[in-house]
């Protein structure tokens, strides 16, 4: 356990690493974006423009700037060429929003993952099945940021059932907060929802045939018994792992659609400014915030397969 | 010795895509209390549907299941689904094939145990712990507390077998059903599980019927056997009328194909040429006919023949008597 944990870090900060190298080397051959020239303005003459690059240090050599980049994210000190302020502090104050969205949609998409997974399952081939079939193709279907809009416009704006937007902090007055979010956790969790009932369903009815829910049959267990301890149990495995994975996207990034359109100040919201002023130290930041949350989870995710399927151990050979 | 279950033309058939498989095409047969029962035949021949079909686990959808199955005067077959639980596992208990995938691998063994007697017994986590350990021990399982814990995986095949059948014991029933419980395991450890079934029907007084294509697993164990082809009885004898006056040719067959000790090593073992027939439409008349090397007029215009001889000898074969005799007096001699 001790080694796999070792071993995991390692790779870890190797990710972390290629990922932060393979940004900053994109960031400096893009077409227009010499952050200096920006600043600078549109008629600014050479001078002005040198006068730019030696303050953001960008006179010098590119391992040099990549490194001490690499410094100022680690001891929180970056700032943003385009409006200096310090990088690091503004993620952290989107960390609430965009963890509020997350683990809100999370519990959504899961529990009704499972419900609709499992009712299919039961009810292969029959009416529910059939329409909870349609219904998660459709959320499948669906853009996030098509429904998100859909949903402010006819909810927020035209029925005026839900505020249109903008995150209130849990701190502030939990029932708000959750007010303001249940139409960005709907939006977000309706695709995973979609997905994962399937996965469900599938792994389920695989699970049904297997000689094991005879033995458990066999033992004289409850119908009910049998479908939740050893059929739904057995089929949950796949699907915890894909959460782990899902999460660790969402959390680092993949919620940039929903916090946008739903203006809740979250690092997703970040992020896109930062890519649309194409601002390379809120850029980096970000990315490596995200890669951080996506290998972490991959790391959670393995750990928590051990301890689901017994059979398989971390870092030691199998027994014969 | 009376009859604590009486099967009586039992009919189990699935509808698939293709048609509908006649897969247990009116069985007949009785188990006496402490008896074991063996029921032979080559894969598909319907033995573990009807097996299966004791308990009602081949209830499904698109199966249908008719005649009947009389457990102590109470009908298995029209029994609900809840009513089934207080037979499954309290009366009636299986042990299946391959213990590997018949545990399931995310639970410890202890565990699956336990959730057995607890959903029959209203006991303590700890009294049903303290049962499966002792359970565990009574089926050889050396080091019972500390194995407790462990996961199928981390056992040996035969062990796992054991487990298996730990659990089944684990209400007391008064049957246990154990379909294939040797095919899975090497030679060494099949003598031992069978010693092990043997050794709790006689202590228990347990009444076995176990399925099987393995004569040599029938020799060992069986008090009766009944020989089953394509979904039907073709003979049901004791383990002496079976090996010494087989009246069927398929007996003679699967005999013939049999590996003994005590025959010369130049004798060649036979094989029943052909393949079984489908059992979407089976062939009219006995359904071994186009296999038998003995096949006359009779066998396909008429249904098999229902004779008993000597009382409990069924045969289902319209040769002469005589000849029969004379096969079965010849593959004795000729083995002797």
């Amino acid at each position: 356990m001790a080694r796999f944990v070792a071993r995991r870090l390692l790779g870890m900060t190797a990710v972390l690493f290629a990922i932060s190298v393979i940004v900053f080397l994109i960031f400096n051959v893009i077409p227009n974006s010499d952050p200096a020239a920006r600043i600078a303005g549109k008629n600014a003459d050479p001078a002005l423009i040198a006068r730019v690059n030696a303050d953001l240090g960008l006179d010098k050599p590119l391992p040099v700037q990549y490194l001490t980049m690499m410094k100022q994210i680690f001891t929180g000190q970056l700032t943003s060429y385009a409006k200096d302020r310090n990088v690091v502090q503004q993620i952290w104050e989107g960390v609430p929003a965009t963890f509020s969205l997350c683990i809100g949609a999370a519990v959504l998409w899961m529990s009704l993952a499972i419900l609709f997974g499992y009712l299919s399952a039961v009810h292969a081939g029959r009416f529910a099945d059939r329409a909870l079939t349609i219904l998660s193709l459709v959320g499948i279907s669906m853009p996030v940021f098509w429904l998100a809009a859909m949903l402010l416009y006819f909810l927020s704006f035209k029925v005026e059932l839900f505020p249109t937007g903008s995150y209130v902090p849990l701190t502030e007055s939990p029932g708000d907060w959750a007010y303001h979010l249940i139409l960005p956790w709907f939006t977000l969790a309706v695709l995973f929802v979609g997905i994962y009932s399937r996965v469900l369903r599938s792994n389920m009815l695989d699970a049904m045939n297997e000689d094991y829910v005879r033995t458990a049959r066999a033992k004289g267990l409850s119908e009910r018994q049998v479908r939740i301890r050893h059929v739904l149990r057995n089929s949950m495995i796949p699907v915890i792992t894909l959460f782990g994975l899902d999460f660790g996207m969402v959390v680092g990034g993949g919620a940039i659609l929903t916090e946008t359109v739903y203006n809740l100040d979250g690092v997703g919201l970040y992020a896109g400014e930062a890519i649309r002023s194409l601002d390379l130290p809120p850029l980096m930041a970000v990315v490596m915030f995200g890669a951080f949350f996506i290998v972490f989870f991959n790391t959670i995710v393995d750990i928590l397969y051990a301890v689901l399927d017994p059979r398989i151990r971390l870092g030691e050979a199998a027994p014969a | 010795m009376s009859a604590i279950m009486t099967v009586e033309d039992l009919r189990v058939s699935f509808a698939t895509e293709d048609g509908v498989v006649k897969a247990v095409d009116g069985v007949s047969f009785e188990l006496a209390a402490g008896e074991v029962l063996a029921i032979v035949g080559e894969s598909g021949c319907g033995k573990s549907v009807t097996a299966q079909t004791l308990t009602g686990l081949t209830r499904a959808s698109n199966a249908r299941i008719t005649g009947s199955v009389n457990y102590r005067g109470r009908e298995i077959n029209g029994l609900t689904d809840n009513q089934l639980r207080d037979v499954r596992g309290e009366q009636i208990a299986m042990v299946f094939q391959d213990p590997m995938c018949a545990l399931n691998p995310v639970y410890r063994v202890g565990d699956q145990i336990t959730e057995m007697i607890r959903a029959h017994r209203d006991v303590s986590k700890k009294e049903a712990k303290a049962k499966a350990i002792e359970l565990l021990r009574s089926v050889g399982i050396p080091n019972a507390d500390r194995r407790v814990r462990l996961y199928p995986h981390e056992f040996s095949g035969g062990m796992r077998q054991r487990v298996m059948i730990a659990m089944a014991l684990a209400l007391e029933p008064d049957v246990l059903i154990a379909d294939e419980p040797t095919t899975a395991l090497d030679v060494t450890i099949q003598a031992q599980i069978l010693q092990l079934i043997d050794r709790l029907n006689r202590e228990r007084d347990l009444a076995v019927i176990i399925i099987t294509h393995d004569l040599g697993v029938v020799a060992e164990i069986a008090d009766r056997v009944l020989v089953m082809y394509a979904g039907q009885v073709v003979e049901d004898a004791t383990l002496d009328e079976i090996f010494y006056e087989p009246k069927h040719p398929y007996t003679w067959g699967l005999l013939g194909s049999l590996a003994r000790l005590d025959q010369p090593r130049t004798t060649r073992l036979t094989q029943i040429s052909g393949a079984p027939p489908s059992l979407l439409a089976p062939p009219a008349g006995c359904r071994f006919a186009p296999r038998c090397s003995h096949v006359f007029d009779k066998c396909t215009e008429l249904p098999p023949l229902e004779a008993r001889t000597g009382g409990t000898h069924l045969d289902r074969c319209w040769l002469d008597p005589d000849i029969k005799a004379h096969r079965g007096s010849e593959r004795v001699a000729h083995h002797g």
